[in-house]
């Protein structure tokens, strides 16, 4: 018996307003909130709340034999929470059937396990903790965000108590061997991996669509035939696909909902297989071998590395100065701070600033708010300035209110001295509502 | 194959990146192994002419009695009337020239019988009647050499252009590196449209530097579409390599326009973006580099906004100076209101300086590592500004990627597309 393992990824990130450098040190508000609602009532629309029915329906047709897996991200639930209830709600009953598992993963959605292990782990208990409580259910499957894994990140999750862990199928990690086995990690043999078979995956993500691919179109007859041609002693194939893709990258004319409304009667009549979820796989499976990977790997383009995140030199600069206040940021402590922080850490946010999609531009281009990876970086570093102001405020905010009184008294004497440097900040505030307003009228940016 | 190619100004002499492009675009149909007649109105005798002919108008011997001459003559006479048109022009001027007029035929064989045509090389208050004597020139020009194709740049060497091929029966190619839109916004001086909608006309294909432009002359001018072609424009490897050694004197960054101060430059939003820059950190200096009509508005301004001591004027620059005040720049602003190409910001890159670019222009079409803003986008173009002064990243990735996305547009490939265009002619 062969195993599908059909897992989805559900993200959408707090995108940033346009925050010109006039704005740093004058208000904090950073995000695009006309643009977030909009986006995530329409994903939701279009593809969370058909997509969800249709799991549910299929899992009443189906009964125990049909199984899917979730990733739900900390900033996507807490949008969803806030626009549209409704998608928690239909995950929610989705979890009553027993049929779906959901994993754990970085509650911001963040690259954190490259950049501070402390904070990887505190978002991995901070996102285990608010799916428990909305869904019922401790992830022990691990998904990090975009699938980046190497040795070290495995062992972390590893220690964190999670048994099993979804990661890309890189070639240039497997060579020879298959994806469509259960393997553990070399580091630390007790947490099993599933590799994602990128090639059937993307077959659906990118080119589901496709007029002018030789395959067009896919049909569930086809992809169960392909199933079929996987060699005979193999085991798992690992689908793990956005679950925008149902319905928003691809849209519903294109049939992707009965494609996959039809896929497991097609399945279950012509093939072998099975759906299951990491968790039962990581139990009924043994592992076939060790994998090592010493440089990071994740399911992005050709490459599968970090390069669409990270690597260039203004995702470098972002990254590191956004980790370097990691310290000062646990210390202050502060719930909006603290949001920010989290908000500021999601990976879109460095996917913007890729200068790769100059050659590789549609995907890198779907979402993204920015023409150019250098307007991307500007916005983000403008925020960030700001944030790191406050950040550094709030180290000493008791001192800072004392001496502000008590210099208040002398500054009044010397005032003719200091007129020309009051001025200005009379003026900055004066002016504030008219870039205000400039900058809501503008957003027309697409998406 | 043989170009005959009519210009109006070449380097050194130039007034804009025209004789630029001129240049870096011949030397690459040179190179190509094309033979190039090339016609300015003035030759100064000292400009750079590597492997092509250069002939100075001025020089040409007119036979007026050569009967060809005589056909053309009545060709040209549309120019003529034109010519009463001319732009800037003072009322007291209008009557010695309406005086002129009345002795029309009496004024046209003095001009003839002096053999020569005296070109003054500049634009002037006489332009039109420039233009005409060019083009008259031109069919003298037409029966003195053999080419196969006739290429004119820009509407002063439309009529010459047009000359050539009534005479000679060649193909004419005609070159927009701008119009009049480009140059004077809504304010368009009728005169000079027609000039430039009768060469697109006559033309057998039309050349646009941008599709910005093939769009104008599309919409604006009502060409077929299917008859003109876009070649972007290219720019030379640095010839200076002294440049590089050159050290700004000044500890604060430098941020730099650099052209025409003119409407179509939008320099304007240039002195509000740094305004707002200013306000915010008083640790950069803002230079205009160039002359034109809006000039002392702009000084005016600068004075009103108290920015004296931080918004710098060097007047026009040109050659070795203009790769200076690159060198010391750390941010090149082209905020063009109407831009058909624009090569400065090239030329900034290829300095390793990063660039801001309005999104109206040409040259946006084709660059990748550049900022791009709309034009009356300040806040945008201020934050721009700030972004590369501030966040060392971006700097660096310029000078990675810009430099080579650069060297990568030459003028040999410019050249080679145009040699297309004259196949399809041929």
């Amino acid at each position: 018996m062969k195993f599908i393992n059909l897992c989805f990824q559900v993200h959408q990130p707090y995108r940033l307003r346009t925050y010109r450098f006039f704005n740093i040190g004058q208000d904090h508000q950073y995000y695009d909130d006309y643009q977030n609602r909009h986006i995530i009532r329409r994903v939701a629309e279009r593809s969370y709340l058909p997509a969800n029915r249709m799991m549910l329906d299929m899992i009443r047709e189906f009964g125990a034999s049909f199984k899917v897996t979730f990733s739900i991200s900390g900033p996507v639930l807490e949008q969803l929470l806030q626009h549209a209830p409704e998608v928690i709600h239909g995950f929610q009953e989705l979890a009553a059937t027993g049929c779906v598992e959901f994993t754990g993963e970085t509650y911001a959605h963040s690259l954190a396990s490259l950049g501070s292990k402390e904070e990887f782990i505190r978002q991995i208990e901070k996102h285990r903790d608010r799916i428990n409580d909305l869904f019922n259910q401790r992830p022990t499957t691990f998904r990090n965000t975009e699938l980046i894994f190497d040795d070290q990140i495995g062992q972390t999750v590893a220690e964190l108590g999670f048994s099993t862990m979804l990661t890309e199928g890189a070639k240039h990690v497997l060579g020879w061997k298959s994806p469509n086995f259960l393997y553990c990690s070399a580091a630390n043999p007790k947490l099993k991996l599933l590799l994602r078979n990128f090639r059937l995956s993307d077959d659906i993500i990118f080119r589901f669509s496709a007029r002018d691919w030789s395959e067009w179109p896919i049909t569930t007859e086809k992809f169960v035939n392909w199933l079929n041609h996987v060699p005979e002693k193999e085991e798992v194939v690992n689908l793990f696909l956005n679950y925008e893709t149902l319905g928003e990258q691809q849209r519903e004319e294109t049939g992707i909902f009965d494609f996959f409304y039809t896929l497991p009667g097609a399945v279950f009549s012509h093939s072998t297989y099975n759906f299951s979820t990491p968790s039962e796989l990581s139990e009924k499976l043994q592992p076939v071998a060790p994998v090592s990977v010493l440089y990071p790997i994740s399911w992005a383009d050709e490459e599968k590395d970090l390069t669409a995140w990270l690597g260039n030199e203004l995702q470098d600069e972002a990254f590191g100065k956004l980790y370097g206040i990691e310290k000062e940021v646990m210390a202050c402590d502060k719930p909006d701070v603290m949001r920010d922080w989290e908000r500021l850490q999601t990976s879109d946010h460095f996917y913007y600033m890729c200068t790769k999609w100059f050659s590789d531009g549609e995907v890198h281009k779907y979402f993204n708010p920015y023409d150019s990876p250098y307007e991307a970086f500007i916005n983000y570093m403008n925020v960030l300035s700001d944030f790191i102001i406050r950040v550094d405020e709030k180290d000493e905010p008791a001192k800072e209110a004392k001496s502000e009184k008590s210099v208040a008294k002398p500054k009044a004497k010397v005032k003719p001295k200091t007129k020309g440097k009051a001025k200005p900040t009379t003026k900055v505030a004066a002016r504030k509502p008219r870039v205000k307003k400039a900058t809501t009228i503008k957003p027309k940016k697409k998406n | 194959m043989r170009v005959l190619m009519f210009g109006w100004e070449f380097p050194p002499h130039i007034t804009g990146g025209l004789g630029t492009a001129c240049f870096g675009l011949t030397k690459g149909m040179v190179k190509l192994g094309t033979d190039v007649i090339f016609v300015v109105p003035k030759a100064y005798g000292d400009e750079l002419h590597p492997g092509f002919r250069l002939i100075n108008a001025s020089d040409i011997t007119m036979d007026f009695k050569d009967s060809q001459q005589q056909e053309f003559w009545n060709k040209i006479n549309y120019i003529e009337i034109g010519s009463n048109l001319i732009p800037y022009m003072e009322p007291e001027e209008f009557e010695i020239l309406a005086e002129k007029e009345t002795k029309k035929t009496s004024e046209k064989s003095r001009t003839i019988f002096s053999r020569k045509f005296k070109f003054s090389g500049k634009y002037g208050k006489t332009l039109m009647q420039e233009v005409s004597r060019y083009a008259l020139i031109a069919s003298s020009i037409a029966t003195q050499y053999g080419f196969d194709v006739i290429h004119s740049h820009d509407w002063l060497t439309y009529p010459a252009g047009i000359a050539a091929k009534n005479i000679s029966g060649k193909p004419l190619v005609i070159h927009v590196h701008a119009t009049e839109f480009d140059r004077s916004g809504k304010n368009v001086n009728t005169s000079v449209f027609e000039i430039e909608q009768k060469g697109m006309q006559e033309a057998d294909r039309v050349i646009t530097v941008s599709n910005l432009t093939r769009q104008i002359v599309i919409e604006k001018y009502g060409i077929n579409p299917e008859k003109i072609v876009t070649v972007h424009n290219a720019v030379e490897p640095s010839g200076r390599p002294e440049a590089a050694t050159i050290r700004k004197h000044v500890k604060e960054k430098v941020v730099t326009f650099l052209g025409r101060v003119t409407y179509q430059k939008g320099p304007d939003y240039f002195v509000e973006a740094a305004h707002k820059v200013l306000k915010r950190d008083e640790n950069v200096r803002f230079v205009m580099a160039g002359s034109g009509d809006l000039l002392n508005r702009m000084v005016r301004r600068i004075a009103k906004l108290k920015m004296g001591t931080k918004f710098h004027f060097t007047g026009f620059l040109a050659g070795a100076e203009v790769d200076t005040m690159f060198a010391m720049s750390d941010v090149y602003v082209m905020p063009s209101v109407s831009e058909p190409f624009g090569i400065s910001p090239l030329e900034a890159m290829r300095s390793n300086v990063p660039v801001v670019i309005s999104k109206q222009s040409g040259v946006s079409e084709i660059l990748k590592h550049a900022i791009k803003v709309d034009f009356w986008d300040i806040d945008a173009m201020a934050d721009a500004i700030y972004g590369i002064l501030h966040y060392d990243g971006l700097s660096k990735l310029f000078a990675r990627f810009g430099k080579e996305e650069v060297d990568n547009l030459k003028w040999e490939n410019a050249a080679f597309n145009v040699l297309e265009v004259y196949k399809t002619v041929l």
